[in-house]
């Protein structure tokens, strides 16, 4: 066991577990405009360490509907991670990638699967970045997806963040084609995952 | 009109009719509302995990079912219900990812709701309605003046138990 601690988290911690997340943010949009074959634009990520209370507001209100992607991770890191984006900047995103938008507001059957793979995408590469950067396998399983309110969907995250302590770590990154599209990225490391992955970077616990 | 009291996640707040508690986008956790009927106060807390005991960084007292409805209970008294009168209702603890998964960290929805149960079972207190589990978020609102209970979910109308 580790002794990490979320919530007493040094400033060297801190840092690291942002540049992991800038890294990874950096990595995704990459992939998100090679599979739209256009140029993508990306913010400087935020990273946030936020109390539980404060979540629903960062992300734009807890009544927001949003789509969350959930994939556990096994391997040296064990735990999940999701990505979450507006469901306006989501339909805008599958709907660029198969050609045409549908009526409304909802996902026809189509879209719902493109968007399970943009999703998958994006945190594969997400991923991928974590493990070259620290040398340590990280296995993704088959991604999830549903689209509700933002403060229902961050609550499986939450959940598993308050079993450690009582602040989450959320990442926030924008990017930007023709709209700006307001993504979240949430690492889910189990305790010992945390030790291993800055063990890996070379910083003593 | 009253007005309206937010509650955060791990959190809880008590209230007097006419003012009436929210709680947004509830989703594997799970809000009890308290209500005395006669002096019409109440309360909400917002839950995210089972038991205290389980934990070792336990202090957040709203975080947890057990500790978070002992608070409430506590604090809706100090504010002149009485103990042996109060009833609740209960909502959220929905499964909002693999449907259908056995996995212990998938299924906290449901750990929450029956560890909600249990601790308003020990204390004695009445379930009079609730809304739980399946897989969708839920925003509750719940007013002390007449104990309704009402609960928004993206896609449906508004109702209330």
């Amino acid at each position: 066991m580790s002794g990490i601690n979320l919530d007493e988290m040094s400033n060297e911690y801190f840092d690291v577990l942002k540049e992991l997340g800038n890294i990874g943010a950096g990595n995704a949009t990459t992939a998100l405009a090679q599979l739209m074959q256009t140029k993508v634009d990306m913010s400087v990520p935020r990273v946030q360490l936020l109390e539980f209370k404060e979540l629903g507001e960062a992300m734009g209100g807890e009544e927001l509907v949003m789509a969350g992607i959930y994939l556990a991770i096994e391997g040296d890191i064990n735990g999940s991670i999701m990505f979450l984006l507006e469901k306006k900047a989501a339909k805008h995103l599958v709907g660029k990638l198969i050609g045409t938008v549908s009526e409304g507001d909802d996902f026809t059957e189509m879209e719902f699967s493109a968007l399970k793979e943009v999703g998958n995408i994006i945190t594969g590469a997400y991923l991928n970045s974590l493990s070259s950067i620290t040398n340590l396998v990280v296995q993704p399983s088959v991604p999830d997806l549903t689209v509700d309110m933002a403060g229902a969907i961050i609550s499986v995250p939450a959940i598993e963040f308050a079993a450690l302590g009582d602040r989450m770590l959320m990442i926030q990154t924008q990017f930007f084609d023709e709209m700006v599209l307001d993504g979240f990225f949430i690492l889910i490391p189990d305790l010992d995952s945390y030790g291993r992955m800055l063990s890996a970077l070379g910083i003593s616990l | 009109m009253g007005v309206e009291i937010k509650v955060g996640m791990a959190d809880l707040k008590v209230c007097v009719s006419p003012d009436s508690v929210i709680t947004l986008g509830l989703g594997s956790c799970v809000g009890i509302a308290l209500r005395d009927p006669v002096t019409k106060i109440g309360g909400l807390a917002h839950i995210m995990l089972p038991d205290s005991t389980l934990i070792r960084n336990n202090s957040n007292i709203p975080k947890f079912a057990d500790t978070g409805i002992e608070e409430l209970v506590r604090q809706v008294t100090l504010k002149g219900a009485n103990r042996s009168r109060l009833v609740a209702k209960i909502a959220g603890g929905a499964q909002m990812f693999g449907f259908g998964s056995q996995s212990e960290t998938v299924r906290v929805g449901e750990r929450n709701v029956e560890a909600t149960k249990k601790k308003l079972a020990q204390m004695k207190i009445p379930i009079l309605a609730e809304d739980t589990g399946k897989n969708f978020g839920r925003t509750v609102i719940f007013y002390p003046e007449t104990g309704d209970f009402v609960i928004r979910a993206v896609g449906k109308q508004e109702y209330k138990i």
